[in-house]
């Protein structure tokens, strides 16, 4: 242990501690802008300097490690000068459009503008004149409001190893670019969006689609249906006045309504079709001698990732599409069937804490309902605005099932959105198909948790099933890698793009940190162990579109709507 | 005083080794081979040499804290990224004198305990680079490079490495960075280049003027060198002097000669009356009292920083506000960017001296300026950011009524 | 042929220095040297023989003067406008040549023949007003010898 003084107070901690961890003892929450938990500290902003006696100039605290006897002053006045002056310097350089920015009520940078009582910025000068990278479906970058922190650029490299944006260029000419400046949409950039949880500023967001859905609403032509992710419910609370941790899924039902959606459904319950499809594929490679192991492909983060980097695993990854694409063909033919609507006037959208969803629904392959399977994809947060654009009470709002011809779910659809929910749901349904007899214990421990790469044995009546789940695109490259050598020993293995799974998806409310996913993960596994099924298989509505439209898990019906191909991305 | 660091390259092909040995070049090494290492830095420590690329810490510190680490394997690294506006000394040496550098360097890793040893040149300096790759050439033929020197049990050899147009990698950490193939940003200290180097590993990084210093306290005894030139600061200098003087050049001086023998006695006079002097380039502040003596702590007494010595002489008809205004279009250019005071200080610093200099400041951003020079040192993470105001600083102190002049009516 | 070259050049740094981040600055001052810019298939290929993201190199090169992506006129003029030689009239000089060459500093003549960088000291500091013409340097440079220096390169 160290002992060293904080504003005069004795605190003790671990070696290795820096000054900004060892400053929380003594009730000190250092200001900083590019530092971020679950980063690599960068020492670039310095707003988070202090004084430490001895030392001729201020010292970074989130690079520091304490000394034993350190005397550290985190307020004097030449401290406050400095972070006041830096942020003035950041002010002078950034555009004063805050009243209409999408991040002013997030802004860490207006924030500590306030908080640090920066009265007037005395420096008037050029400020930037980018141009927008628009290049991808899913995610714009602003490079005229970026501060240079670089916590997206780690998020990238560190987290997710895609590696994709970087810093270019050298001085005030410096900016966060893509190869060549050629923009996101033409780089191996997955769409995952986690850097748009880490910038502090509103440099990152997703492309928008609001204005797209309120004109469809707003069409009396249109028949509007609508399908919510499996990690809205545990989290779209939290950006309209509920705590973490609050389900809302019937809540979510009653406000898609009110905005005037025509048919709310859920992707849970292709959710639990997902599982029918890939539990029978599994079984199918199993006692086939198909290529194993089998990886989930609900993730397109995740595909796009490997169609770049992995492209000969693509034969590993399920045929199956993603819940969100199987719903989506589904709308056009299953239901305007059976609600005698014109397959022409529908308009699909889909609620997703996705940004990767974007580009998903606009792939090529994606029309096999004959029209565009999923029209438009909202974010959570695009969401969120738009309850409050209509100015509904949320919290006040009834719960509302979703329409029971694609909206009943079971349990094992809703924990697709916590990493490992899917592997979990699978194999519940898995051991049916294989042993023809039922799970009992169904919560099954090994999978569930924030672990990157958690692994499991199953036992299927004697059949020794071997799973691995990694979240974290830099975690699924230690599975990955292993399974490229021949080395794999698993059968199946899930993958998401996400730390945390969807309910950290790159379209949910802005947050990095990994506890807070698991809290929201966590929602989704009490609301699986309330609910009437918990087996994807024991779903009536499942059963009813088999009966009545698909008729078998992998039939002609199927193959047609609801599996698909990838294709090999090039590298640049 | 006997040359030192400039002995013999006024010879004909001074550059080749056989001028080199013939002039008593490698006994030193020969010397240092019959030594123990911890012998040779008690040697470089008695002679209380200091580095010449501007820092001024004491080498023979330096080499042990580095030798004392038990990570391996251990670097020795010249830095020869001369890029400070008003320095060329290096160059001198590098064109003339290449196997001087040579053989310090390779007492140096014998000191440390390195087995190989880099050279860090800009990659401006394309003839040196050509003369280096020959004198390592011809080091390596007559045996003072590569397998079992001498046939001592020490093995050594040198690699180049070319820099590629940037001053902030002359910086210590940076030039680390850059040789490891990254854009050239500083590191956090601590952990100090003995611990933490190239590649991690423990490394002693010296100025191409420091290390030639060696050769001459291990064939004449550290004792005999601390009593050359300033007390305070032994050894020879070799003084560049720019800017608006008549003789222009390298001069090499015992330390601690005081600025007006620089300029009046060697320099020729100033070119017309003279204003103000940079005694170490534009990262130090400005002087105008000719009585300074040029060691550190005399420069440091009187308010500025000697650095590389690099002198740089302005006269009365030169306007100070377009001094400060270039300063700072330097450090603007060579800021590498990392860090909100430097990056954005020095934009926002070169916009209000342009300003100023067209005749449009405003006189509150005097003020602003100072205090941006005081937070810029304060908070900046490296030594451009830190000393990019001292210039314009010292100009505003000094010369407040020519800004005021330029002040928009 | 270029790219023939080039990757000549770049395969016997790697098998010299090895394959590592540490070889990426010496490969891409070859390129440089060999190509006058580094061309976006170099990029590529060294990140798949060096292992580094397309991004972290496209960032080394930007961030270097002496490296750029884009084509340079065959002679590249560095005239140094640091103090020493502003003190010198490095100032005029860059005029000079601006109107001899008829373009800015920092462009490319249309006849790709000359490009001209207006660039930090060049340690010439003693013999200002000085510049570079690729590897060659010029001193004490007046509006005459800059004009004359021009024209024979002119040809």
């Amino acid at each position: 242990m160290v002992t060293l003084t904080i504003n005069d107070e004795k605190v003790a901690v671990p070696e290795g501690t820096t000054i900004m961890d060892a400053a929380k003892e003594a009730h000190i929450d250092i200001p900083h802008l590019c530092y971020l938990e679950g980063l690599e500290s960068y020492g670039a902003c310095r707003v988070c300097v202090v004084e430490v006696e001895g030392e001729g100039r201020l010292v970074p605290s989130c690079m520091r490690p304490v000394r034993e006897g350190m005397k550290v002053h985190t307020h004097s006045a030449r401290v406050r000068r400095a972070r006041r002056m830096i942020i003035e310097l950041l002010l002078a350089n950034h555009p004063s459009d805050c009243f209409t920015c999408e991040r002013n009520q997030i802004c860490e940078l207006l924030k500590l503008a306030f908080e640090l009582g920066v009265k007037e910025v005395r420096f008037d000068g050029e400020k930037p004149s980018y141009e927008l990278d628009e290049t991808s479906p899913a995610i714009t970058r602003d490079p005229n409001k970026c501060i240079l922190c670089g916590r997206c650029v780690r998020v990238c490299h560190e987290v997710q190893t895609v590696s994709v944006i970087g810093f270019v260029n050298r001085g005030s000419e410096t900016m966060v670019s893509t190869f060549m400046g050629n923009g996101l949409g033409n780089v191996e950039c997955t769409n995952c969006g986690q850097c748009i949880h880490v910038c502090p500023v509103g440099a990152i967001k997703e492309r928008s689609a609001v204005d797209e859905v309120w004109a469809a609403l707003a069409d009396p032509e249109k028949h509007v249906v609508v399908q919510e992710a499996p990690a809205i419910r545990a989290v779209l609370g939290e950006d309209l006045g509920l705590p973490a941790g609050t389900l809302v899924a019937g809540r979510m039902h009653a406000a898609l309504r009110r905005l005037g959606f025509d048919a709310v459904f859920d992707t849970n319950f292709t959710a639990d079709l997902t599982i029918m499809e890939e539990g029978s594929e599994l079984v199918k490679r199993i006692t086939e001698g198909g290529v194993l192991p089998q990886i989930t492909s609900c993730s397109p983060g995740w595909i796009k990732f490997a169609e770049h980097f992995y492209p000969d695993l693509l034969p590993n990854v399920s045929t199956c599409k993603s819940p969100q694409q199987m719903f989506g063909p589904l709308a056009k033919t299953y239901y305007s069937q059976k609600a005698g609507v014109d397959p022409r006037k529908i308009v699909s959208v889909s609620i997703m804490p996705c940004t990767a969803k974007k580009f998903e629904a606009q792939r090529h392959e994606m029309t096999d309902s004959g029209f565009r399977d999923v029209d438009y994809v909202l974010t959570t947060r695009e969401l969120a605005r738009m309850i409050k654009e209509a100015g509904i009470d949320f919290a006040g709002l009834p719960d509302e099932p979703a329409g029971e011809l694609m909206g009943l779910y079971s349990g094992a659809g809703t924990i697709f959105g916590a990493t490992g929910g899917v592997m979990e749901a699978a194999l519940r349904t898995a051991y049916k198909l294989v042993t023809g007899k039922e799970l009992e214990k169904l919560d099954i421990e090994p999978v569930r948790g924030l672990d990157g790469l958690k692994t499991a044995t199953v036992d299927v009546d004697g059949l020794e099933v071997k799973v691995a789940v990694a979240h974290g695109l830099g975690n699924a490259r230690e599975v990955l890698d292993e399974v490229r050598a021949g080395k794999s020993p698993y059968h199946f293995i899930e993958i998401m793009a996400c730390p945390g799974g969807c309910v950290g998806g790159g379209g949910q409310p802005i947050s990095f940190d990994l506890a807070l996913r698991g809290v929201r993960g966590q929602v989704l596994y009490n609301e699986d162990k309330a609910l009437p099924y918990r087996r994807s298989h024991d779903n009536p509505s499942i059963k009813k579109v088999y009966e009545d439209y698909l008729k078998e898990p992998l039939g002609e019906k199927s193959h047609h709507l609801l599996h698909t191909k990838y294709t090999e991305r090039e590298r640049v | 005083m006997e040359k030192i660091l400039t002995k013999n390259i006024d010879k004909p092909n001074s550059q080749d080794i056989k001028v080199y040995l013939d002039g008593g070049g490698y006994k030193a090494l020969e010397g240092v081979l019959t030594l123990k290492p911890e012998e040779v830095i008690d040697e470089v420590k008695k002679s209380r040499l200091v580095g010449r690329g501007g820092a001024a810490f004491p080498t023979g510190l330096k080499w042990e804290f580095t030798r004392r680490e038990k990570d391996e394997p251990k670097f020795i690294v010249c830095n020869a990224d001369e890029g400070e506006p008003g320095t060329f000394k290096d160059r001198v040496i590098l064109s003339n004198n290449p196997h001087l550098l040579l053989e310090s360097i390779i007492i140096g890793g014998y000191a440390i305990g390195a087995s190989q040893g880099f050279i860090y040149i800009r990659g401006e300096y394309f003839e040196e680079i050509k003369r280096l790759n020959k004198a390592i050439e011809q080091a390596r033929a007559k045996g003072y490079l590569g397998e079992n020197i001498l046939g001592s049990s020490f093995s050594f050899d040198i690699q180049l490495y070319q820099g590629a147009g940037s001053y902030v990698c002359g910086e210590e950490t940076t030039l680390f960075e850059s040789m490891e193939g990254k854009r050239g940003q500083s590191r956090e200290r601590p952990p100090f280049p003995a611990q933490f180097g190239f590649m991690g590993k423990p490394t002693v990084i010296n100025n191409v003027e420091t290390l030639c210093n060696v050769p001459a306290i291990i064939t004449n005894g550290g004792d005999w060198y601390s009593r050359i030139g300033s007390p305070d600061s032994p050894g020879p200098k070799l003084y560049c002097l720019s800017g608006q003087v008549n003789k222009p050049g390298v001069y090499e001086l015992p330390m601690g000669i005081t600025l007006r023998e620089l300029v009046e006695n060697h320099g020729g006079g100033v070119k017309g009356e003279l204003k103000a002097v940079l005694p170490g380039g534009v990262s130090s502040s400005l002087l105008t009292d000719l009585n300074v003596k040029l060691d550190y702590k005399g420069v440091r007494e009187a308010g500025s920083m000697l650095g590389s010595a690099a002198v740089i002489v302005i006269n009365k008809d030169t306007s100070i506000v377009d001094v400060a205004k270039n300063t700072m279009e330097f450090f603007a250019h060579e800021s590498c960017g990392l860090c909100t005071p430097c990056r954005e200080g020095t934009r926002r610093a070169k916009e209000i001296l342009t300003r100023f200099a067209n005749g449009g400041g405003r006189v509150e951003e005097l003020a602003l300026l100072l205090e941006l020079g005081e937070v810029m040192f304060d908070a900046a993470r490296c030594g451009l950011g830190q000393a990019a105001m001292n210039t314009t600083t010292s100009a505003i102190k000094l010369f407040r009524d020519e800004f005021e002049q330029k002040v928009r009516k | 042929m270029s790219t023939v070259l080039w990757k000549m050049g770049v395969d016997e740094i790697i098998k010299e220095r090895g394959k590592s981040r540490e070889t990426l600055l010496p490969c891409l001052k070859a390129i440089q040297e060999v190509s006058g810019y580094v061309p976006q298939e170099a990029v590529s290929y060294l990140r798949e023989n060096l292992d580094i993201p397309s991004i972290d190199i496209y960032g080394v090169i930007t961030f270097y003067g002496m490296l750029t992506t884009k084509e340079q006129g065959k002679y590249v003029i560095r005239l140094c406008d640091s103090l020493p030689c502003h003190l010198n009239n490095s100032e005029e000089m860059v005029g000079v040549i601006e109107r001899e060459l008829r373009i800015k500093s920092g462009g490319t003549s249309p006849d790709k023949k000359f490009t001209l960088e207006v660039v930090p000291c060049l340690g010439l500091c003693d013999k200002a007003p000085a510049m570079m013409i690729n590897d060659k340097i010029y001193e004490n440079l007046t509006e005459e010898t800059a004009k004359k220096i021009i024209a024979e390169l002119r040809g």
